[in-house]
């Protein structure tokens, strides 16, 4: 299934492919530094605080947090789609100043555009990133199978003709990953790209992402309410408070991979899953009786 | 009911109705005895039709290049006012009140001021037509743009899209079903420009025809030059719902479409 044809991305004047990424010790990839954020200025509504982390390259972390915690608020931040209030943030060694150019970012709604068949949807990051926006033309050939590839990687090889609204919410988002991946971004961003799905497929694409990540190592931040996802995928979970956000406790992953569902029914896979969420059963408590006594 | 025959029934109905309405019509001016001054029966408007069929054609055609010049025109500026409202909160929050004020006001009230600017005639009935049919191509365009998911925004933005780039890969594409709906009631409504000018300040067109008809007590004529305006306006408005649904099948969920087909 995985059969990657060499792409020639050392060909590509794209940046490193993460190999040995970061050891430890390496600067951190991606680094959260006392970042703060208010909607509405200082004096508004304050999504996040006082939050700090330090990402590896080719770690994939997952932030787990109960909802409303400024979840997303996180991953427009890192990519540089908000501005934080306080703190700062960077990226690969550079402060984040205005939009990322070349994240790959996927949503719960894939988003897919209703008049591109599949393989032109995948291929738009390419019409819009530099430097394939230049070479598309010219080197078509080269990235058609590029994108088939990726396509054949998730499983949707016979359908790349298929417009999206002639998939399931499944396949269609397998084809929004493929789109979020097609560019070779360093930095993966996932907000609860599998939250509109039902189990069976949910699980089936923890795979699916689990082993394209294996074969591709790009950083990965996967923003989740599932505690079952974030431990099946990832090799860090942050986990947030209630509103205003901030980190409240970190957990490695080390489970071997790949990672399978039989996997998530071992002790130790059951018993993180359990820590982490009578964690974020007691700040949900802590924040309700906080809004009790504000109340009273 | 097998699916074949109810195609062929939906087909058959617009005809039906049509001419059921018309036997209706002919039955009610014959039994009551209506006097043709008030109310033509249809064969006394066919026959006014054939009688005075050259003069009536040349002012349909008239009327009729009158209506697509104004279209052509208010489908340049509402495209490009759409796009521009569309596309930037700021300008929408300005000029939207302007807009909805001018559209407001009657048509009927600023063909004097016209005929002051183009004098009486052709003219005049253009930009008429025009004024009457750009604001729903413009809103329709916007209402398109405006409706871009933020997340997908987001993705793009993320990849470095310049606004421009957001405006051609996806704005505009999701604006196309938009526009071309509005191409539907814009063309009709060009045409009711047209004719309104023609009857207040033109010597040609089908509006002119009537007025004429009109100040000779020839009922059946009027009545003639209404159904010639009504049949144009049917024949523009389906040769732009083909084009729509040509245009736009992605939006109308394949019925007709094959799967797989484009690529």
């Amino acid at each position: 299934m995985l059969a990657f044809s060499p792409t020639p991305a050392s060909a590509l004047p794209s940046a490193p492919q993460g190999d040995a990424g970061g050891g430890p010790g390496a600067a951190p990839f991606v680094k959260l530094d006392g970042v703060s954020l208010s909607y509405g200025g200082p004096e508004g509504l304050k999504a996040l605080s006082n939050t700090h982390m330090a990402i590896e390259k080719g770690r994939f972390v997952a932030v787990v947090g109960p909802s409303g915690c400024g979840k997303s608020s996180l991953m427009k931040l890192v990519t540089g789609l908000l501005p934080p209030t306080e703190g700062s943030i960077s990226v690969g060694g550079a402060k984040v100043a205005g939009p990322l150019k070349i994240v790959g970012m996927a949503f719960q709604n894939p988003t897919l555009l209703p008049w591109r068949p599949l393989l032109s949807n995948v291929m738009l990051p390419l019409e819009i990133v530099q430097p394939h926006r230049t070479r598309l033309r010219a080197h078509k050939a080269e990235y058609l199978r590029k994108a088939r590839d990726l396509l054949e990687t998730v499983g949707l090889g016979e359908f790349e003709d298929k417009f999206p609204w002639m998939l399931s919410g499944g396949m269609q988002q397998r084809a929004n990953l493929c789109r979020s991946l097609i560019h070779d971004p360093d930095l993966l961003m996932l907000d609860e790209p599998f939250g509109a799905l039902d189990a069976f497929t949910r699980e089936e694409l923890w795979g699916v992402l689990q082993e394209v990540w294996m074969e591709r190592r790009f950083t990965c931040i996967l923003v989740t309410h599932d505690l079952r996802e974030a431990a099946f995928l990832a090799d860090t979970i942050y986990v947030m408070s209630a509103r205003p956000g901030t980190i409240i406790a970190k957990h490695e992953v080390d489970l071997p991979r790949p990672r399978t569902v039989d996997s998530t029914f071992e002790p130790r896979f059951v018993d993180l899953v359990h820590t982490i969420r009578s964690q974020i059963a007691q700040v949900r408590n802590e924040a309700k009786q906080a809004a009790k006594a504000k109340a009273s | 009911m097998s699916p074949n025959s109810r195609r062929n029934m939906e087909r058959l109905a617009p005809w039906v109705v049509t001419i059921g309405l018309l036997l209706i019509w002919q039955a009610v001016v014959m039994v009551f005895q209506i006097e043709p001054f008030v109310m033509p029966a249809p064969t006394a408007i066919f026959e006014a039709f054939l009688q005075y069929r050259d003069s009536i054609l040349i002012h349909a055609w008239h009327t009729m290049v009158s209506t697509l010049l104004g279209f052509v025109l208010g489908i340049v500026v509402g495209l490009l006012l759409g796009i521009f409202i569309g596309s930037s909160r700021l300008v929408y929050a300005g000029l939207y009140p302007v807009l909805i004020g001018f559209n407001s006001v009657p048509k009927v009230a600023m063909v004097p001021v016209l005929v002051l600017w183009l004098g009486i005639g052709q003219p005049t009935a253009v930009a008429t037509a025009f004024l009457l049919c750009f604001f729903p191509i413009a809103v329709n365009v916007a209402t398109g743009l405006a409706t871009v998911e933020p997340e997908l925004e987001d993705v793009l933005r993320s990849l470095g899209a310049s606004r421009t780039d957001i405006l051609l890969k996806v704005g505009l594409p999701r604006a196309m079903p938009y526009f071309f709906a509005s191409l539907k009631v814009a063309i009709t409504l060009a045409f009711v420009g047209a004719v309104i000018s023609e009857t207040l300040a033109s010597n040609d067109g089908i509006g002119y025809l009537m007025i004429q008809a009109s100040s000779q007590f020839r009922v059946p004529l009027m009545f003639a030059g209404l159904a010639v305006i009504a049949a144009m306006g049917v024949v523009t408005y389906l040769f732009f719902a083909v084009i729509e649904r040509r245009m736009t099948g992605w939006a109308v969920r394949g019925q007709n479409l094959a799967p797989g087909g484009g690529g």
